[in-house]
């Protein structure tokens, strides 16, 4: 047994990482936040330049094959930077879902093109308020043609395809591959708690689409997406997590109070070692689900959502309570606290909140499986 | 990354499993798989007489103290080859319990800061579980802040003479021998005036009245000292370091610890899936399902954060403080378990009887021995003080005895 990354997969994360601390800075992140920019550009173009929206794309389309398990560790370091960059739309969704689902036109049309960053994609599932299900997805598809409205698509005003869950009009759910710079799309931006994510609601009015994977399998193939993504979406997380806590303990040194640092306060030492806690478990859930996506394991749904509901958890207590440390400086827009708080909360929810997964969980949990702390 | 053994590793396995085979005390499987939570099961035989007998022949057999070396009776094996074994010696391992203190704690110790000749002398035996050790450290003014001992050790030509009392001893009533540490001066700041030794358990003077717990079982002691006449020789670490010298005893306790721990997860899961509870089972009820994946979640964070542990271990990493955490998640969790799983059942959950009772009363004991886990081998204040401090690197609490010598340090009494 070996519970570590590579010395190579860590060492692209230190790429990222320097580059992102250059061109992703807090005040890259405040720009786009106050619709000064759509995106991190540089970052984005940094990113692009080191091939990762091609981290696993076979070579054969233009990626740099470099495996599942250097994609997490790219996507912790996106997390932990916040980084408004259609990143995670694009790779762990569009792409990914190309890459398990689509045909080999379908491949060579998109794959080296997405890879390269020339194009950006994202996933348009969700229709209405209410959690996702079979029964709320109204749009439909009638002879090679997509008509509906998705509310709210995540990076969905820079995006140039979209994956789309939509209901043959003589079938069932499917995923189809829309254009969404196709005249007959309509994209209104949507005010979200997170507007780092250029979300849009997104109206297709006869928009010419093919079908991936198969007829009527759109709903497993959603879920095993989703499986896939949610152990990047928890790398992600679990980076935000990070720097949330990062910045309180920081805070709590440096910060005095009735003539000593607030850090040495147990009230507040209690409170960061619960963060800390709530981190490690998830991020040793998400160590695990990342072997179980690079080696295709069968655990893969179950190492997903355990991955998911911990690190849901870190990050939203470490994004919250960082703010409780900063006290009232932690509630002013001039502080970064908020960046980890509405992040937090977008993340938690763009693949089905908490309940949802801890439902997957409990679905997934085979008999007679049940850990003791080995 | 790789979770699957090694070549070594998985030929390793296949020669413990089949020596457990071939060896294991069988018919006490199933008795022991039904222990419930703070007492082992051994059917008809005597608990200790059982677990004795299995540490035995496992020692004679050169499996026990697998990561000792074998002149101390170990096997000189790798941290990662003892977990496999842990793994598959599987439920006999229950019968281990009564040798945890002497082995995960007491035997690094001695290895540490005690003489060749005695080293030889005792491991073996501690090794083979025919010698019992316990720890005495804990005393009626000093848990959490244990450097406030006050059991007093004076010198009297090759020997000390100790005075005083120890609290929370467990075992001690099983206990051949055990470590001590002592004030030997008063007039210096707390942590400087402490001395380590180890002693007979049968020497006069030695007083132990078990403690009887909320839930009725006495598996802690009182021992009390009067006038106990320790040698030199049996000092381990020098005079005046005995806080260093239980820094590695409580290191180990960490890796002890982190060894494997009951979290409560199965036992619950396996209830909710055949309870009853309104038009179906427990299982199917949003609320219960979500109870159960957070703990789920959680007692896989506690298994895969092991699983790193070791793969740092295998690297020549030390074990760090981060490992606090097991001990800290368990506790609460296993108490919400417990309540959890009685509230579910309702009133009728609160009957005591075995015969009755759910899955032989286990989440009744559970309820009853869980507040313990948040107490012993440190409290979950002061875990969360360890993590903040030598973790995060939080300033240090600001202490009202800083710098002053242990006798003049308000006690309030």
């Amino acid at each position: 047994m070996n519970f570590d990354f590579s010395e190579d997969e860590k060492l692209v994360a230190d790429q990222v990482q320097r580059l992102l601390s250059d061109h992703c800075t807090t005040a890259h992140v405040r720009q786009v936040l106050e619709g000064d920019a759509s995106m991190a550009k540089e970052a984005w173009s940094g990113l692009v330049d080191m091939g990762l929206p091609g981290t696993v794309v076979p070579e054969s389309y233009g990626g740099v094959e470099a495996g599942y398990l250097t994609l997490c560790l790219v996507a912790q370091q996106l997390g932990a930077h916040v980084a408004p960059t259609p990143f995670s739309s694009s790779v762990y969704l569009a792409t990914e879902a190309l890459l398990q689902f689509a045909d080999e036109a379908q491949k060579s049309t998109w794959l080296p093109k997405l890879a390269a960053g020339e194009v950006t994609g994202t996933l348009a599932v969700n229709e209405t308020t209410d959690e996702v299900s079979q029964n709320n997805i109204d749009s439909i598809v009638a002879d090679g043609h997509l008509s509906g409205r998705k509310l709210i698509v995540a990076d969905g005003l820079t995006a140039d395809i979209a994956v789309v869950l939509a209901v043959a009009k003589d079938g069932g759910p499917a995923l189809y591959l829309a254009d969404l710079r196709h005249e007959s799309v309509e994209r209104d931006a949507v005010e979200t708690v997170d507007p780092t994510k250029a979300s849009a609601t997104i109206t297709f009015d006869g928009v010419p689409v093919e079908l991936i994977g198969g007829a009527g399998e759109g709903w497993q193939n959603l879920q095993r997406l989703y499986d896939r993504a949610a152990v990047l979406f928890a790398f992600e997380q679990i980076g935000g997590a990070q720097s949330a806590l990062d910045m309180a303990v920081a805070y709590a040194q440096e910060r005095f109070a009735f003539g000593r640092p607030i850090g040495s306060f147990q009230a507040l030492k209690h409170m960061m070692a619960d963060m800390y806690v709530a981190l490690k478990l998830a991020e040793s859930n998400c160590y695990y689900a990342a072997w179980a996506l690079a080696s295709d394991s069968a655990d893969l749904p179950l190492a997903a959502a355990t991955a998911r509901v911990s690190a849901t958890q870190a990050y939203q207590l470490c994004s919250r309570d960082n703010i409780q440390v900063h006290g009232g400086m932690g509630f002013t827009w001039e502080f970064d606290c908020h960046l980890y708080y509405r992040r937090s909360n977008y993340l938690a929810l763009q693949l089905g909140g908490l309940a949802a997964w801890e439902d997957r969980l409990v679905d997934v949990l085979p008999l007679g499986d049940s850990p003791e702390a080995a | 990354m790789d979770f699957n053994d090694t070549k070594e590793e998985a030929a390793f396995r296949a020669e413990a499993r089949s020596w457990i085979a071939g060896n294991a005390p069988a018919h006490l499987a199933a008795p022991l798989a039904s222990s419930t939570f703070g007492g082992i099961n051994t059917g008809d035989e005597d608990p200790l007489q059982a677990a004795k007998a299995w540490q035995k022949k496992k020692a004679d057999g050169g499996w026990a103290c697998l990561q000792w070396p074998t002149e101390y009776g170990g096997r000189g094996a790798t941290p990662m080859q003892s977990v496999i074994w842990s793994q598959e010696e599987g439920v006999y391992g229950k019968l281990s319990g009564t040798f945890i203190i002497g082995q995960g704690m007491c035997g690094p110790t001695l290895i540490a800061y005690a003489s060749e000749e005695h080293k030889r002398r005792f491991l073996p035996k501690m090794a083979s579980g025919e010698e019992i050790w316990c720890q005495l450290f804990s005393e009626p003014v000093a848990g959490s802040d244990l450097a406030g001992l006050r059991t007093k050790a004076e010198r009297d030509g090759d020997d000390w003479v100790i005075n005083g009392q120890k609290i929370w001893t467990s075992g001690a009533q099983h206990s051949d021998y055990g470590i001590l540490i002592t004030r030997t001066d008063p007039t210096v700041a707390k942590h400087k005036g402490l001395t380590m030794f180890f002693l007979d358990m049968k020497s006069p003077g030695v007083d132990i009245r078990p403690i009887k717990q909320v839930n009725g079982q006495s598996g802690f002691n009182e021992v009390y000292f009067d006038n106990v006449r320790i040698p030199d020789a049996q000092r381990l670490g020098d005079v005046g370091n005995g806080w260093q010298v239980s820094l590695t005893t409580l290191m180990n306790e960490r890796l002890a610890i982190g060894g494997s721990i009951a979290t409560g997860v199965p036992e619950v899961r396996e209830l909710v899936e055949s309870l009853n509870m309104g038009p179906g089972k427990a299982i199917d009820n949003p609320a219960v399902r979500s109870k159960l994946a957070d703990w789920y979640a959680k007692s896989s964070g506690l298994k895969n954060t092991a699983a790193r542990s070791l793969t740092a271990l295998s690297k020549g990493d030390v074990p760090g403080p981060e490992n606090s955490i097991g001990k800290l998640v368990v506790g609460g969790m296993m108490q919400d378990i417990a309540k959890f799983a009685m509230d579910i059942q309702g009133f009728g959950s609160l009957v005591m009887d075995p015969e009755v009772a759910e899955g032989n009363a286990r989440f009744q004991a559970m309820l009853l021995r869980s507040p313990a886990i948040r107490i012993e081998g440190g409290t979950d204040q002061i875990l969360r003080n360890i993590i903040a401090e030598r973790v995060l690197g939080l300033p240090a609490d600001m202490r009202a005895d800083k710098g002053l010598p242990y006798n003049e340090i308000p006690t309030g009494s």
